[in-house]
């Protein structure tokens, strides 16, 4: 029903937007990866100086498998908080919309002030020592709250799991209530209910939410700068150093495509999964 | 009313731990938020346990804050212009996706979506290694066209969404009667997307607003406030900081609100009928 001139129309413009200010700098991104550093300049000599040094300097590979881990405990604890949050919601509240606007609402106060917050808890000084002193539970402050990947992963689980909830939320409420029903009625317990018709039927969503959690926490860089210490630092960091101070702009390069490429696989990975979920 | 019996079942078996867990993980999310406003009328600079005297002193020294004003009305200005092109390129996305065949599409629709993603920082040193090749100097228009382009997908998202719930037959129907595509898509379809336009543009808005990663890598001499904010947090606290983001708070929890009743404004109508 569409002229040839109106498919043009809506076509060409975002196609050409796109092709100019996403598909170049990634293609630079790439482009860039090969390339070297020579006497403070960037020079095109194509090479794979970069990745070599990437794979065999352990000091990468160690921050990449921290930023991992870090990237991992978050994901866990954020389907440990808000699953149980998003079932609560969906099958036991009658509030169920304003406790929804409730989880949403902190999103809204900046994710740099979020962290900031975090630091002003947990710092030497911070509430929390301040009023374990207060009731006396503890006499000196503990040191170790900041600065260190417990602050990281404390801070990056309280902003992603909101991110976490709500494709769980928005799986569990999609589940058709006559399948519970029925599952009761034949004689199931709840926990049987939950184990067998709830949990196969939310899982698209805890993929979903999984996958957030874990790409948004592993890129971040933020956070660790704020709270980590040195024993916080994550890849991006190592990324924003090679930016600026350390100025190798093709070993940064090569980083981040690393970075995107693992992206990349796993949204695959976790598409295929979530395709194989919802058909079997 | 099975609704409610349905719920009463489940209840009993899981009211004993599962409310006490939702209030807990609530807790948790809102501990941060409860410290940030509590601590912006505290007496002492650090934040110390309990809060010393009430004061609205780092209030005061807020308003006298030109640099801090002057990054606000930088942030606004870019957020309205990344609003603008991003719905500028996101509603033909969203049409083209919607309703035209084309080679590559996939690999459009999910370059277009990449940047949601993707981590922020990768966007940010694409685009700046784009603008450096081009030449151009780093300034709040580039920070403007790297929102623009990265929230391209929550508009294409979002309207896309609104479009595969359109019912086509309004669209035939004023072809039909001889209007022609220019004035369809003015008179019919966009009156229809009208609530996820309104959506995408306010959603966009409060990410623009709170973005930092693609910022940092593009900044030029002015500030965004995410990024004014950063440079004192480096420099060390101030509840100056507490101040600015519970007044930003307060703001954004109208605007939901707003949009709250807008959305069940829109909505009332087609519930009736039903």
């Amino acid at each position: 029903m569409y002229s040839r001139t109106y498919k043009a129309a809506v076509a060409i413009p975002p196609l050409a937007w796109v092709t100019g200010f996403l598909l170049v700098p990634y293609a630079l991104l790439f482009a860039y990866s090969f390339w070297q550093v020579e006497a403070q300049q960037v020079v095109h000599h194509w090479n794979l100086g970069n990745y070599r040094e990437l794979f065999h300097n352990p000091m990468y590979l160690e921050v990449l498998f921290r930023s991992m881990k870090i990237a991992g405990a978050v994901t866990a604890l954020a389907l440990l908080l808000g699953y149980p949050l998003a079932y609560y919601l969906s099958f036991c509240s009658r509030k169920k919309e304003l406790l929804y606007q409730l989880v949403i609402v902190p999103l809204w106060v900046s994710y740099l002030v979020r962290a900031y917050a975090w630091k002003t808890i947990l710092g030497s000084d911070g509430v929390l020592n301040t009023l374990l002193q207060y009731v006396h539970v503890v006499h000196h402050p503990v040191e170790s709250l900041l600065y260190s990947p417990f602050a990281v992963v404390l801070t990056l689980t309280h902003i992603y799991t909101p991110f976490a909830f709500l494709p769980i939320y928005a799986s569990l409420e999609h589940i058709p209530r006559r399948l519970v029903e029925a599952s009761e009625d034949l004689g199931a317990t709840p926990a049987r209910t939950f184990a067998r018709v709830i949990l196969p039927l939310s899982l698209p969503g805890v993929l979903a939410g999984a996958t957030f959690a874990f790409v948004l926490s592993l890129g971040d860089f933020l956070a660790p700068l704020l709270l980590g210490g040195p024993s916080g630092i994550m890849i991006s960091n190592v990324v924003v150093s090679l930016f600026g101070a350390a100025y190798n702009w093709p070993l940064g390069a090569a980083i981040s495509l690393s970075m995107l490429v693992l992206v990349v696989v796993l949204l695959s990975i976790v598409q295929r999964a979530e395709r194989k979920l919802s058909f079997g | 009313m099975t609704e409610g019996l349905r719920t009463d079942r489940l209840n009993d078996s899981r009211s004993r731990w599962l409310p006490g867990y939702a209030v807990l993980v609530f807790a948790f999310l809102y501990l941060p938020i409860v410290v940030l406003i509590v601590y912006s009328f505290n007496g002492q600079s650090v934040g110390g346990f309990p809060p010393r005297g009430l004061t609205t002193h780092w209030y005061r020294v807020l308003a006298s804050d030109d640099a801090m004003w002057d990054s606000v009305v930088n942030s606004l200005e870019v957020a309205l212009a990344a609003v603008a092109l991003a719905l500028a390129f996101g509603l033909p996305a969203a049409l083209a996706l919607d309703r035209v065949s084309f080679p590559g599409k996939q690999i459009f629709r999910r370059l277009v979506l990449l940047p949601l993603i993707l981590p922020g920082i990768i966007t940010g040193l694409s685009l700046l290694m784009l603008f450096v090749a081009a030449g151009m100097k780093l300034s709040l228009l580039t920070i403007t066209l790297g929102h623009g382009t990265a929230l391209i997908s929550v508009a294409t998202t979002e309207l896309f969404a609104g479009l595969q719930a359109l019912d086509r037959a309004q669209e035939e129907a004023s072809l039909d009667l001889g209007a022609n595509y220019w004035q369809t898509f003015w008179r019919v379809t966009l009156p229809n997307l009208r609530l996820s336009i309104v959506g995408a543009a306010l959603l966009i808005f409060t990410l623009s607003i709170d973005e930092i990663a693609v910022s940092f890598f593009l900044i030029g001499r002015s500030n965004t406030l995410p990024l004014e904010i950063w440079s004192r947090l480096r420099r060390g606290m101030t509840p100056e900081i507490n101040a600015v983001s519970t007044l930003i708070f307060g703001f954004s929890l109208v605007t939901i609100l707003v949009w709250y009743r807008l959305r069940v404004r829109g909505r009332a109508p087609a519930e009736e009928i039903a």
